[in-house]
């Protein structure tokens, strides 16, 4: 299986580096909203099924390791 | 009664202020009526918001402040170098002259509950928060320092990965803001677990004439916001800092503020340049703690006028805020200015030059009122003077913990005399112990060199740094200190020894004292027992001020430091800031070879709460060591005094680990370990050998010099108590003491005492 973790910063967090690249968009003149998130995606694959308790353990690790979850929100997509 | 305010734009915020809205504030019964009576109403849920941070004990303290009148706020001389130019609880900071025309601003501020929940962004604004604190007085920060307290890392994991996020979190922010972290201290007791302290401290320079007030003043000036925008970030920080950490906290995460050093590198430059330009700028002040609210409301108490602002004009990170998010929002890196009518272009010129907003909101207006407004529509109206000003102030009951008799009663016979397997074990044991143990991985992080001004790096008993000040230089040192176990079992001699400490650190760089910053760190004050430390600690800090005429120019109080298990050892965290004459005087404690070492004061007799009762007998109890104030400022005249006359090569006082600990680590030089030959037998045959070689208190500087028997005639003719104790050795690192089997090797202790703390955080 290939898992796909996107982690970033929880809606009411400041994003410094998103918000430096969209006050650079704008200087830029790209006509973007200046609300720019910058997340990071984890990518890996592993040997099994996607079973329910498969997914608690993707959980855990999302909340242990791969984000802070006082800050951060994360999801996550498992493709075969 | 007045007039209600019309209903607030916001449906949320239309609420009936019930008794559990009124608890969850923070309020009792009694304050809430206060509240009633200023407004002659009920107030909207925005302004119980408002209520709430200017009266938590972060902003008001009003649970302190009537015991903080005991401190001295000037010298006794007003002529004196070192006058205070602005006193504590002016403004953000206080400022000290130094001569020439010129000052230092200097502060500590505490973040120990946002780190708690947070490491590393809690640490992070905690440095932010400070530096702002500092060029908002119009000085330009020029160096850091830090306090911090964990858990013990030897058997907590917690406290382990607390220390790594604390430690980043402070480097991240002044390594990308450009400012040297020179020094500081670090105590690792279990009283901490789960309630670190984190208090960071700031010191700026600035020119007489560049102090800036944060005063709203002339009517019709308008008032501008500027720096980043706000978001929801740490909504009511401020009251969550007055509040203890429960199991619950993790789920308050909203509290959690994200600092950017980058926007406030750019926010202090715009301001310093804004504050350069003559006559522009009437008043600044920082949105620290409770934000857009202290704010305007500080600003207008201190002018005695008005302020107007209206929301819908404050830059906004976040869509649907509502005017209770507005105003407490603790969103990092903006700063309110109010600037002269007429000028408006000159400051948005100069912000458009740094990338920043700079957006009027309001203008000062007549009377005496902090009116807010939301899509126009009044959502705030309280007398600013009454909401900075008249915070219910208490005084607690105070009740003296049993334990602080049942250790003063503990009798040091009740130990068997140690043996000499035992004093032999005792010296690496505690040279290993992290308190004691060599800080490098600690300030390795931190960019202690940057700006090229550091002259001492840390590691020595005070940071010193270099202030260049137009065409002069001035060299400040800085020291910070606070035995926490001596201030749980007398918590007025222990404050005062964190006096003392930092007087002696500073005379053994060779600094004169000049200012006092506190930070005073304590459990919940409704507590009789932690009252009490908190009055006797701050009765302590006083007198010991007084006495030495060192003014205390500003500080901080947090409160609630408890955890589910225990409230912290009660922790008045001291720093002070002194002054080096000539760049000849720096001394640090690292001794030369072929040198003799002399001991200045009295032989070490007390067993009391040291470190070695603590690791070699797992107890920690006993009596405060004594001390008395005149004698050790004889002591600290004594030093300073040989070192301005070159009689002195290296000098270290005495303190956790006692004299063997101080010996070892003079002789850790920065290019060599040096052995030393130790003779005690001119210490009285009364003192037990375990007190003698391990014991710790107040009062005892080992100097190292060519001329032993000048510092002996020079310490006679001062009435200070002296001894040569030994000589460093001039090859080979064999530290013995002679008459007694008790040796080590220098070289094997050093690497023990360097590895202690790598070895704990990088397993």
């Amino acid at each position: 299986m290939n898992i796909r973790v996107f982690v970033n910063y929880k809606k009411n967090v400041l994003d410094p580096q998103g918000e430096a690249v969209g006050r650079a968009m704008q200087s830029l003149n790209f006509p973007a909203h200046p609300h720019v998130r910058v997340g990071k995606t984890i990518e890996f694959t592993v040997d099994g099924q996607d079973t329910p308790e498969f997914r608690k353990t993707l959980d855990k690790l999302c909340n242990d390791l791969l984000s802070n979850p006082v800050i951060e929100d994360y999801r996550y997509e498992i493709s075969q | 009664m007045s007039a209600p305010l019309p209903p607030n734009p916001a449906k949320e915020l239309n609420v009936a202020i019930t008794p559990e809205l009124i608890k969850s504030h923070g309020f009792q019964p009694d304050e809430y009526d206060l509240i009633k009576d200023i407004l002659g109403r009920e107030p909207t849920m925005t302004e119980l918001g408002v209520f709430s941070v200017m009266w938590s004990e972060h902003c008001s303290y009003k649970n302190s402040r009537l015991l903080l009148r005991g401190f001295p706020m000037e010298k006794k001389d007003p002529n004196a170098l070192g006058k205070v130019l602005v006193r504590a609880g002016e403004e953000n900071a206080g400022v000290i002259d130094i001569g020439d025309n010129w000052a230092i601003c200097f502060k500590i501020e505490s973040h120990n509950h946002p780190s708690a929940v947070e490491p590393f962004e809690g640490a992070a604004t905690g440095v932010g928060g400070i530096i702002r604190d500092i060029f908002t007085m119009g000085a330009r920060p020029a160096l850091l320092t830090n306090s911090l307290r964990f858990g013990d890392i030897r058997t907590s994991a917690q406290s382990r990965r607390l220390l790594r996020g604390v430690v980043a979190g402070i480097s991240h922010y002044g390594n990308c803001i450009g400012i040297p972290n020179v020094g500081g201290d670090i105590y690792f007791d279990k009283s901490y677990e789960g309630n670190p302290l984190v208090n960071a401290l700031c010191l700026g320079t600035l020119r007489h004439d560049q102090i800036k007030r944060g005063a709203a003043t002339g009517i019709g000036n308008p008032v501008y916001y500027v720096g980043a925008a706000t978001g929801r970030d740490g909504l009511g920080g401020a009251a969550f800092a007055s509040k203890e950490l429960s199991e619950t906290s993790s789920e308050d995460r909203p509290a959690v503020q994200k600092g950017d050093p980058f926007m406030e590198k750019l926010l202090l430059e715009a301001c310093l340049e804004l504050m350069e330009v003559p006559g522009l700028v009437v008043g600044i002040q920082d949105m620290g703690a409770a934000g857009l609210t202290c704010s305007t409301a500080e600003t207008a108490s201190r002018g005695s006028s008005g302020i107007q602002i209206e929301l819908d004009l404050v830059p906004q990170r976040e869509t649907g805020m509502n005017s209770y998010e507005i105003m407490l929002s603790e969103s990092q890196e903006r700063m309110l200015v109010i600037v002269t009518k007429g000028r408006e272009k000159e400051i948005e010129d100069i912000f458009a030059k740094w990338d920043l907003h700079a957006v009027q909101i309001g203008e000062v207006v007549e009377g005496d009122e902090m009116i807010v407004t939301h899509h126009g529509v009044p959502v705030v109206k309280i007398p600013a003077k009454r909401l900075a000003d008249d915070a219910p102030l208490c005084m607690q009951e105070a009740k003296e913990p049993a334990t602080i008799a049942q250790m003063r009663d503990w009798k040091p016979e009740s130990l068997q005399p140690a043996d000499e397997a035992l004093l032999q074990k005792a010296l690496p044991a505690l040279l290993n112990h992290p308190t004691i143990a060599q800080k490098r991985w600690i300030w390795q992080q931190y960019d202690h060199m940057v700006i090229a001004g550091t002259v001492l790096s840390p590691g020595s008993d005070a940071g010193v740094a270099r202030l260049r000040l137009g065409d002069k230089e001035k060299y400040v040192a800085i020291a910070n200190d606070c035995n926490n176990s001596y201030c749980k079992a007398d918590p007025y001699k222990g404050a005062a020894i964190a006096v003392i400490e930092c007087l002696q650190n500073l005379a053994c760089s060779g600094a004169r004292a000049l200012g006092l910053t506190d930070n005073l760190n304590f459990g919940n004050p409704y507590k009789p027992e932690s009252f009490y430390y908190l009055k006797e600690a701050i009765k302590g800090l006083a007198e010991a001020c007084t006495f030495y005429d060192i003014p205390v120019t500003g500080g901080n109080v947090s409160l609630y430091n408890e955890s589910p298990e225990l409230a912290i050892d009660p922790t008045p965290t001291v720093s002070i800031a002194g002054l080096i004459e000539k760049p000849e005087h720096v001394t640090t404690q690292w001794a030369g070879r072929g040198q003799s070492l002399v001991l200045l004061g009295d032989w070490p007799n007390e067993l009391g709460q040291s470190m070695y009762l603590q690791e070699l007998h797992d107890l920690k109890t006993g009596a405060v060591p004594a001390f008395e104030f005149g004698k050790i400022q004889k002591l600290i005249d004594l030093t300073l005094e040989l070192i301005t006359q070159g009689k002195v090569k290296a000098a270290h006082d005495i303190s956790e680990g006692g004299l063997l600990s101080s010996v070892a680590e003079m002789l850790f030089g920065h290019n060599e370990t040096i052995g030393a030959t130790l003779d005690l037998s001119q210490a009285p045959a009364s003192i037990r050998k375990d007190a003698l070689l391990y014991g710790e208190g107040p009062g005892r500087i080992i100097v190292a010099t060519t001329d032993a028997d000048a510092v002996l005639s020079a310490a006679r003719a001062k009435g200070v108590p002296a001894a040569k104790i030994g000589e460093t050795s001039a090859q080979g690192s064999e530290l013995k003491i002679s008459g007694t089997a008790l040796s080590w090797d220098a070289a094997a202790l050093r690497k023990g005492w360097e590895d202690a703390i790598p070895s704990l955080m990088n397993a």
